[in-house]
């Protein structure tokens, strides 16, 4: 998997820039770099003799787990004993938040969870607000991710051509990743509503105002879009950064041959762009199994549960609701991990085998 | 010359620290919905003046903190000296007894007295905190929009039916979007389900199955939603247990009648101004009566204190008759004070003319309200009632659930809470 | 200028015409622009507007207010609007008041004569213009600079500490083979699939029973070993010659000073990478400092901005401008840093 993503690089050269703003740069530059790094030569000259020392006495082994201990024992205290907290919470019961206050039940919530007469009718289920849950996950993860990978190849395309404002459209595209998902959730919020923009371009082209967020195909189709807005510009450098790594003289031999463009996309450019289209489609699986904060914001799981997501289902049980219940919800995330660590090996299978389909 | 100021600078430093020392530290977590944190932070303001050995310091929070962090810090033993508390009987084991600490036990029981039971465990004589307020559930009216429709406003003792049918000759005439609203939530229609004739609790404590008078005003809920009479933004817009409110609905003249409660009072005035003429209506009638809601926030002393006595001379100062007198003035407020009650004349503070009838009108509402709704603050189910009753309902007006389903379902999660506490 | 013209007609086909793939292109890219820019403007021109006119349909693309005039008689200056007359002429008149669905208006040229108008048949007279108060109403009542303080800290530390452990575990995880190494890493990558939403119960308790429950060091600390940056800076480092490392150990370096004068400046890009996107990570961090904190002296903006929704309303006209002031550092970012970004991502390959 390494090489793989060592070899997504980017090898942009920078593009033609300001002559007067680069010597203003090499100027500025040495000076400001002293400045920043001041400090950091001090520390650095504090902390040598130690190191050293714990070097000497305890030889590289020692300094490896120097190197590991801070950034281990962190993720271990917050990432790692409340994942195990929270396999521990799924075999308890009762509506308490404390684990010592909370008695074993064994199974039971798993029981409750899969207790269903036909998996595809969530109502026959005993929880069925999980199963819809599951449902609406596994449809917006199936149109989330077409939408995403097909939108995010277009736009690499046409930004890998040889034209006029590439940087420029590079970064539009990108602006959106940068915003918070709760600002996200808001802004469309504001543009879907009843009195909001769109309604405004519908009317005006002469037609209905619809509450597109009461409709329970609008507000899906709002959840996979804005989605699809806030993250594609991510999906598109990646791509972006294959094209451009596939070697140019691959292209001009085909143009000499008059190869139709057709066929240079499906015989040169996907199967070249493999390992980052597995990059690209794995993580867009992940990350689409784990909608969560955006759709929140805009639709609030509605109408009815229409847009109602695994991880919102999640946080309701567990921590929000009226209704909560901690090992509920605390088994339901360990399923839901279960089918990630699938998505997981998947990545990991798919790039194996890219990794080997290239070396032959 | 330089050593005198540091060594002033040392002094300072030291005397600052002397002077936090000395001074005991009460943080209270509060929420607004409208101008009451200002109006507390005033009266603290002078108490902290009164009293210089006692720091207050006022967390004002949104309301989410409240509903989801509070009890997560309450259950590991934490959390603030004082809350302001919506969800008061679920929570009882975690308040403060306040009766070996207050001034006057007496007091305290003859004014609040009333609404213990709505805070503390069954059957404890606890002294947990006071309401700052009551509220009760009921209608507004657009009276503009009723005015230029030319439809009366419906009278006392009109039922639900007459009401949705006014509102929809006032929505059609001035194509409104829809005739009312409802806030989303279980409290707000526990209310005009008792007016039907559910009574909520079983013969032994425990929840009782819905019964058909409640499904009698779900079905009509659910209808007026499908014919589009009932704004479907606020209900079948969201998921599980989220609330929501249509004030703003009302506010930009969207819904000639919206139901909701006595707290929405200065929120209305402030956001409507002048822009047209409201009215409190009252609870519509069912068949059993006309009745709403009561309920309200209550400031509660937390248990894991570590100065028990600061808090309860907080406690104290906000809970006496002239402080509980001002902030109800000035937030207008419906009191929960027996004395102030008893007494009257209050002062309101608003040059707004829609205010004075409103605030009128839900005092005399308070008197209709039916023992089946007066049961339910100090009944530790409610919320998970609430809870289910929400949920579900609006699946059914998203069409997810028929009405059958629904009501197998709300009795489902209501006994899955019951089984839970075991 | 015939440069910038051939510069910008510069296209894939030889010769002079345009190929049909120019113009999508160009359809798209443009669209895009649209798309991508559109609902931040749309953002920004709806929090320069007044409550009411916010709730108004349809809405102006530019924010408006109401014009008023000062009339005799009048402390305070009257609302104008323009009328429609029986005879179905207009005139622009000055409302004092409004009694139920009537309005008592006046000329403010002639303010003696009152005349009584429906309220259907008026409309205000407006001019664009902004409703300042959206951002200067929170600068007072809201603690905007405590806030502000409060999120630069966490965004600060919270940075310099993700480029310093993650740095080091990346080094010992590319640069040393020891047992258990594949073990770190699968665990490592494993949890880049856990969402906060889902651990947010046993964390919350972990981070209470460590006492940090509101500290801006709870907010900070289980935010920073962050599996995305090991991942991106070990890969980074991956690409760095062992030649290298090896020529220095020969020098008699130690091992803390090849970490420290040869793998760290030569990641500097990675590390830029990670620094951009952990600032904009913590910068927007909303639900992980909302369960932690909950005294008001500590909350980040985005925390800060959420007391605006209470029990029963949301202040939209507030919340929207300050949404608007908490973009600004992301929107300074992107401006000046999006180069490094979108060069220097595509290197990293994960987020």
């Amino acid at each position: 998997m390494e090489n793989e993503i060592a070899q997504v690089k980017a090898t942009a050269a920078p593009e033609g820039s300001d002559r007067r703003l680069r010597r203003l740069r090499d100027r500025l530059g040495p000076l400001l770099r002293q400045v920043v790094l001041l400090p950091l030569v001090l520390i650095s000259r504090a902390i040598d003799p130690v190191m050293r020392l714990i070097q000497a006495k305890a030889g590289t082994g020692g300094m490896i787990a120097v190197f590991l201990i801070p950034n281990m024992a962190i993720f271990g205290i917050f990432v790692i004993i409340p994942i195990i907290l929270n396999f521990v919470y799924s075999f308890t019961g009762g509506a308490e938040i404390l684990l010592d206050q909370r008695a074993w039940v064994g199974g039971q919530q798993y029981e409750r969870l899969t207790d269903c007469q036909n998996y595809l009718d969530p109502l026959s289920c005993r929880e069925d607000l999980f199963w819809r849950a599951a449902h609406n996950t596994f449809f917006f993860v199936l149109f989330q991710v077409s939408l995403m990978v097909s939108v995010s190849m277009i736009t690499a395309l046409i930004l890998n051509r040889n034209m006029a404002g590439r940087g420029f459209f590079r970064a539009v595209f990108f602006f959106p990743v940068l915003l918070s998902p709760v600002v996200v959730g808001l802004i469309w919020r504001w543009i879907l509503q009843r009195e909001g923009l769109l309604n405004l371009i519908v009317t005006n082209f002469g037609a209905e105002r619809v509450v597109w967020l009461n409709d329970r195909f609008y507000a899906f189709a709002a959840a996979i879009g804005v989605s699809t807005w806030a993250h594609m510009g991510f999906f598109t450098l990646i791509l972006l950064a294959g094209l451009q790594a596939i070697p140019k003289d691959l292209y001009e031999a085909a143009e000499m041959d008059a190869t139709p463009p057709a066929r240079v996309f499906w015989r040169i450019t996907l199967p070249l762009l493999g390992p980052n289209l597995a990059v690209v489609l794995v993580l867009a699986l992940i990350r689409g199994v784990q909608i969560f904060d955006e759709a929140y914001v805009l639709t609030g799981g509605g109408p009815g549960t229409a847009t109602m997501f695994m991880t919102q289902y999640i946080y309701e049980v567990g921590f929000a609701s009226l209704l909560r219940n901690p090992g509920l919800a605390a088994a339901a995330s360990i399923l839901m991990g279960a089918v990630l660590v699938v998505l997981t090996l998947m990545q990991l299978g798919l790039s194996r085998r890219a990794e080997k389909a290239r070396e032959r | 010359m330089k050593k005198v100021f540091l060594g002033a600078s040392v002094l300072a430093l030291v005397a600052g620290t002397a002077a936090a020392q000395t001074q005991t530290p009460v943080r209270v977590m509060w929420y607004s919905d409208g101008v009451e944190g200002a109006v507390m932070a005033d009266i603290l303001s002078r108490f902290e003046a009164e009293n210089p050995d006692i720091n207050v310091i006022l967390d004002n929070v949104a309301f989410q903190v409240i509903q989801e962090q509070l009890p997560v810090q309450l259950a590991s033993g934490t959390g603030p000296d004082i809350a302001r508390v919506t969800n008061l009987k679920a929570q009882a084991d975690h308040w403060l007894d306040l009766r070996p600490y207050v001034a006057d036990p007496a007091y305290w029981e003859a004014n609040f007295g009333d609404r213990f039971d709505w805070m503390r465990p069954d059957g404890s004589d606890a002294i947990p905190g006071f309401m700052t307020q009551l509220t009760l559930v009921g209608g507004f009216a657009n009276a503009t929009l009723f005015e230029q429709a030319g439809i009366e406003l419906p009278g006392p003792g009109a039922s639900w039916d007459d009401w949705i049918e006014a509102s929809r000759q006032v929505a059609e005439d001035q194509g409104l979007p829809a005739a009312f609203s409802i806030d989303r939530s279980g409290h707000r229609v526990a209310g005009p389900l008792a007016a039907y004739g559910e009574t909520f609790i079983g013969d032994d404590g425990l929840p009782a199955p819905l019964s058909d008078d409640a499904m009698e005003f779900i079905t009509r809920l659910v209808d007026w939603t499908g014919q589009g009479l009932m704004l479907p933004d606020t209900w079948v817009s969201a998921a599980g247990t989220t609330y929501r409110a249509a004030a703003d609905d009302f506010t930009n003249a969207l819904i000639p009648f919206y139901y909701s409660g006595s707290w929405q009072v200065a929120n209305l005035s402030t956001k409507i101004g002048d822009a047209f003429d409201w009215v409190a209506t009252g609870s519509p009638c069912g068949p059993v009566g006309c009745t709403g809601m009561a309920g309200g926030a209550g400031l509660v002393g937390i248990r894991y204190t570590q100065n028990p006595e600061a808090v309860a001379r907080v406690m104290d100062y906000l809970a006496s008759e002239e402080v509980v007198r001002e902030f109800t003035e000035r937030t207008l407020f419906l009191p929960a004070h027996a004395g102030i009650v008893a007494e009257g004349g209050l002062n309101f503070q608003s040059d707004d003319p829609n205010v004075p009838p409103a605030l009128s009108r839900f005092v005399e509402a308070s008197g209709e309200t039916l023992p089946a709704t007066d049961a339910l603050p100090a009944w530790r189910w409610a919320n998970s009632v609430y809870g289910a009753l929400v949920t579900r309902i609006s699946q059914a007006m998203a069409g997810e659930l028929t009405l059958e389903q629904a009501r197998a379902l709300i009795d489902r999660d209501i006994a899955d809470q019951v089984e839970a506490a075991r | 200028m015939s440069t910038i013209l051939t510069f910008l007609t510069r296209r894939r086909g030889h010769g002079g015409r345009w190929h049909w793939t120019d113009v999508a292109s160009w359809v798209w890219l443009i669209g895009g622009t649209v798309l991508m820019f559109g609902p931040a403007l749309w953002l920004i021109s709806s929090s320069l507007k007044d409550p009411a006119q916010l709730a108004e349909f349809p809405p102006t693309l530019l924010p408006y207010v109401q014009q008023t005039a000062a009339v005799e008689g009048h402390d305070t200056p009257l609302p104008l609007f323009t009328v429609t007359m029986e005879d179905g002429s207009t005139r622009d008149l000055a409302q004092v008041r409004r009694i139920g669905a009537n309005a008592q208006m006046v000329d403010p040229g002639d303010p003696d004569a009152q005349i009584s108008v429906r309220i259907a048949d008026r409309t205000p007279v407006r001019d664009v213009g902004i409703a300042h108060g959206n951002y200067t109403d929170p600068f007072l009542h809201f603690d905007f600079f405590v806030y502000l303080r409060n999120s630069v800290f966490v965004t600060f530390f919270a940075t310099i500490l993700t480029l310093f452990t993650n740095s080091m575990a990346a080094f010992a995880l590319s640069k040393y083979r020891f047992r258990g190494r594949d073990a770190v890493l699968l665990v490592i990558v494993g949890t880049l699939m856990v969402p906060l939403s889902v651990i947010l119960v046993p964390l919350y308790s972990v981070v209470s029973r460590v006492g940090l429950l509101d500290s801006l060091w709870g907010v900070i600390l289980p935010t920073i070993a962050t599996p995305t940056g090991v991942f991106l800076l070990r890969q980074y480092m991956l690409t760095i010659p062992d030649d290298l490392l090896e020529a220095a150990r020969m020098d008699h370096a130690s091992e803390w000073q090849i970490y420290w004068r040869i793998i760290l400046p030569l990641t500097a890009p990675a590390l830029a990478v990670l620094a951009i996107f952990s600032v904009v990570w913590r910068w927007n961090d909303f639900l992980w400092p909302l369960v932690v904190l909950s005294r008001r002296e500590l909350y980040t903006l985005q925390i800060g901005l959420n007391t605006y929704a209470g029990e029963l309303n949301v202040q939209w006209h507030y919340i929207l401008s300050m949404t608007v002031v908490t973009m600004i550092p992301v929107v300074l970012v992107f401006v000046f840093l999006q180069r490094f970004i979108t060069t220097g991502i595509a290197g990293a390959g994960v987020k």
